[in-house]
């Protein structure tokens, strides 16, 4: 698996140490954040779509409990099979007994970033099950033994010379060899056989509707269809945040996703499942995972708006410049720096400082959820409740002392001063972040000095 | 009117001519007064995760500015801090926090300048600082689909022979963000040197910001890589020309 850092900051050194891999990678997903503003900005409602959107999920998640118990019942009316998993190891255990029932060996699975939170791929390979990640980036990353950098754009970090590469070795494609056409059918080859044979399929699910009991699961490749449709059993596995009220809601979620991911006016398939085919069987493995917790949460509780639609990756100028691997947690970027605190403080508490609260997530979220703003609040709980950065947390207390005496911050302010005018070796070392690539401001008279010294002139 | 002289901690110590430039252009609309002894606003604790820790800070700006009609500095990001968390960490803040404001919203949305007399012949990018744009909302930000009035340009056009140039990416952040500056310096100085660049792209010879704090960021790496362009508050090309006038007025400054 791909190296797994203890901080952001380490993994954004890291990443940084190759400036034009950051070059690439930030206009790779500028590109994209720019066919998002050209699609949004097409739709004069949008601010509108998204307040409702807001607002469903909003009244969703405060009704949950009656929403949930409304779609088990339809969805079993259906004849499809509804299983509830607590936490991420029933999840795996609920899936994998349903395999094991069946004889199941291989299994194709299109994106889901719940199975990827489960750890559910190195859980059935354990236990002799071959799964296959059919969406074409998920199984670029699955080749390469690496985790998705992204939500929707898993292999974005890759070039594609390196998916050339990697394509030769796996699935035989000429040397050197990056043409994204011929490779894109190289895959398509490889995974047409591995649809085939495959004796289930397992799903993720993008929204799941309460007063039918039905869901969908937005792609562009249709390997949700290739693998429910051709596999005997079909197991969705979701959040218990990805439910909705009714069916007229989708056409506001629909509306957003799309255009908000990829700039595309939609996915070119929304499939919706209601009912197993046939002789064939459908379950659905309804997650907690933590949610109920961060339901909980008053400060927190919106990020469970989220529709994973990684629109505050690509906008996000330090998620551009570090890559979605320096995150510690599944799901990268400011949606994750915001989801991951709650599941382990100690584990993430790099995550939300990996900002400078500049606010534009918030803006482009269609779903209005106020990320940097949740952001500065588990900063506050990480430093009151974790050893992160102590040293920090000592000097802020005597920073903070300072500033609430003038003349002692008066004077801090003349020693520091008289440091800046000293030798340069004083100023620029090791000692001095900012010094490394900046000049540090020269110091001068004060203002506070200027607007004594004038008043006495004027005074005269 | 009586207006307070807000000077955020870093201006008094690095860029007095900010200070300056503010107190000339607000002595247009009333008696000013610059209480000594201000120290910060809080803001460097609080978004390191010790809001607490700012407490103190925000005691002393309540009391040099409670007994004023108005509290103006050149800072969004200062003010918007005080405007955010001040009442929740400060509680006796409540009754003032109405009435602290940033200059680029004092000029245009308090006193509705619409006649300055500066002029600055020369090509001006506006870095709109991020707590600016889209925590006051002083413009239009490039997410969101409405109808923001662009305060800053508006204030800069009535500025004689300026040419305002647009950079490629309009409003992506410098990568300042307070402490995050030193926590994580790679990303920090890329994103600057990358909103330089652009900026440097689009013709600028300057660029400039309502938040000088931005302005330090991409100024220390332009002397570091020595780069063909310079930074200026916003508030020094409003009033530039009106050196003069000032001076003749500078009696009526009222200090505490």
């Amino acid at each position: 698996m791909s190296t797994q850092y203890k901080t952001h900051q380490e993994g954004a050194k890291e990443f940084n140490k190759n400036p034009d891999r950051v070059t690439w990678h930030d206009k790779a997903l500028w590109f994209v954040r720019e066919k998002r503003d050209i699609s949004a900005h097409s739709i004069p409602e949008w601010e509108e779509l998204r307040e409702i959107a807001s607002q469903v999920k909003a009244h969703s998640l405060s009704h949950l409990n009656k929403y949930l118990e409304q779609f088990e019942e339809n969805a079993k009316a259906n004849g499809v099979h509804v299983h509830w998993a607590k936490d991420a190891a029933e999840h795996n255990q609920i899936v994998h007994s349903i395999l094991e029932k069946h004889k199941v060996k291989n299994v194709v699975k299109s994106k889901s970033m719940l199975t990827e939170e489960c750890g559910l791929n190195p859980f059935l390979n354990d236990r002799g099950i071959e799964v296959v990640d059919t969406d074409l980036g998920e199984r670029i990353v699955q080749l390469a033994n690496e985790h998705p950098s992204h939500i929707v754009l898993p292999a974005i970090h890759k070039k594609k010379e390196e998916v050339g590469e990697l394509f030769h070795e796996h699935l035989n494609t000429e040397k050197g060899a990056s043409d994204p056409t011929y490779l894109t059918r190289a895959a398509r080859t490889h995974l047409r056989e591995k649809f085939l044979n495959a004796d289930a399929a397992i799903t993720g699910v993008n929204f799941a509707v309460a007063e039918t009991g039905g869901f969908v699961v937005c792609t562009n490749e249709g390997n949700v269809d290739m693998g429910a449709n051709l596999a005997p059993v079909h197991i969705a596995c979701m959040g218990i945040e990805k439910l909705i009220p009714k069916v007229e809601h989708l056409g506001v979620f629909l509306r957003l996703l799309a255009r908000s991911a990829t700039g595309q006016a939609i996915t070119t398939y929304s499939s919706h499942f209601h009912r197993p085919a046939e002789g064939k069987e459908l379950h659905i493995v309804l997650v907690d995972n933590g949610r109920t917790e961060q339901l909980g949460r008053e400060d927190f509780r919106k990020s469970l708006n989220c529709i994973r639609c990684g629109a505050c990756m690509n906008t996000c100028p330090i998620y551009r410049r570090s890559g979605g691997h320096s995150y510690t947690y599944t799901i990268p970027g400011p949606i994750g720096a915001i989801l991951s605190p709650g599941k382990d403080l100690k584990k993430h508490s790099s995550l939300p400082f990996a900002s400078t609260l500049c606010g534009s997530c918030s803006d482009v979220c269609p779903v209005k959820i106020d990320i940097h703003t949740q952001l500065y609040k588990w900063r506050q709980l990480v430093m009151k409740e974790t050893n992160y950065e102590k040293s920090k947390q000592v000097g802020m207390k005597f920073a903070g002392k300072a500033m609430g005496s003038p003349s002692l911050f008066n004077l801090m302010g003349k020693v520091g001063n008289i440091f800046l005018k000293g030798p340069r070796a004083f100023i620029y070392n090791g000692l001095n972040a900012w010094g490394i690539d900046r000049e540090l401001p020269v110091p001068t008279e004060t203002f506070d000095d200027w607007f004594k010294k004038n008043e006495k002139k004027n005074d005269k | 009117m009586k207006i307070g002289l807000f000077i955020p901690c870093y201006v008094n110590q690095f860029y007095p001519e900010v200070g300056k430039a503010t107190l000339q252009l607000l002595q247009k609309y009333g008696e000013v007064g610059y209480p000594s002894g201000q120290t910060c606003c809080g803001q460097p604790m609080a978004n390191a995760g010790c809001e607490k820790d700012g407490v103190d800070a925000l005691k002393v700006f309540y009391d040099n500015f409670k007994s004023y009609d108005y509290v103006v500095g050149p800072s969004a990001s200062c003010v918007l801090h005080i405007r955010e968390h001040g009442e929740k960490l400060y509680p006796n803040m409540k009754p003032i926090l109405d009435k602290v404001f940033d200059l680029t919203e004092f000029l245009f949305d308090v006193v509705n300048e619409e006649n300055l007399i500066g002029s600055f012949p020369h090509k001006v990018a506006i870095h709109k600082s991020c707590h600016g744009l889209r925590g006051m909302r002083l413009g239009q930000c490039s997410e969101r689909v409405t109808c923001n009035p662009s305060k800053q340009d508006e204030l800069i056009k009535q500025v004689q022979n300026v040419t305002l140039v647009q950079p490629q990416r309009a409003d992506e952040c410098c990568g300042f963000g307070g402490t995050f500056s030193v926590a994580q310096p790679d990303v920090s100085v890329r994103m600057g040197k990358d909103r330089i660049n652009d900026y440097i792209q689009s013709g600028a010879e300057y660029i400039t910001s309502g938040d000088m704090s931005c302005l330090m960021h991409l100024d220390g790496i332009i002397q570091r890589q020595k780069l063909p362009i310079k930074v200026i508050h916003l508030a020094e090309i409003l009033a530039s020309n009106s050196t003069l006038a000032s001076n003749e007025k500078q009696h009526h400054v009222d200090a505490i």
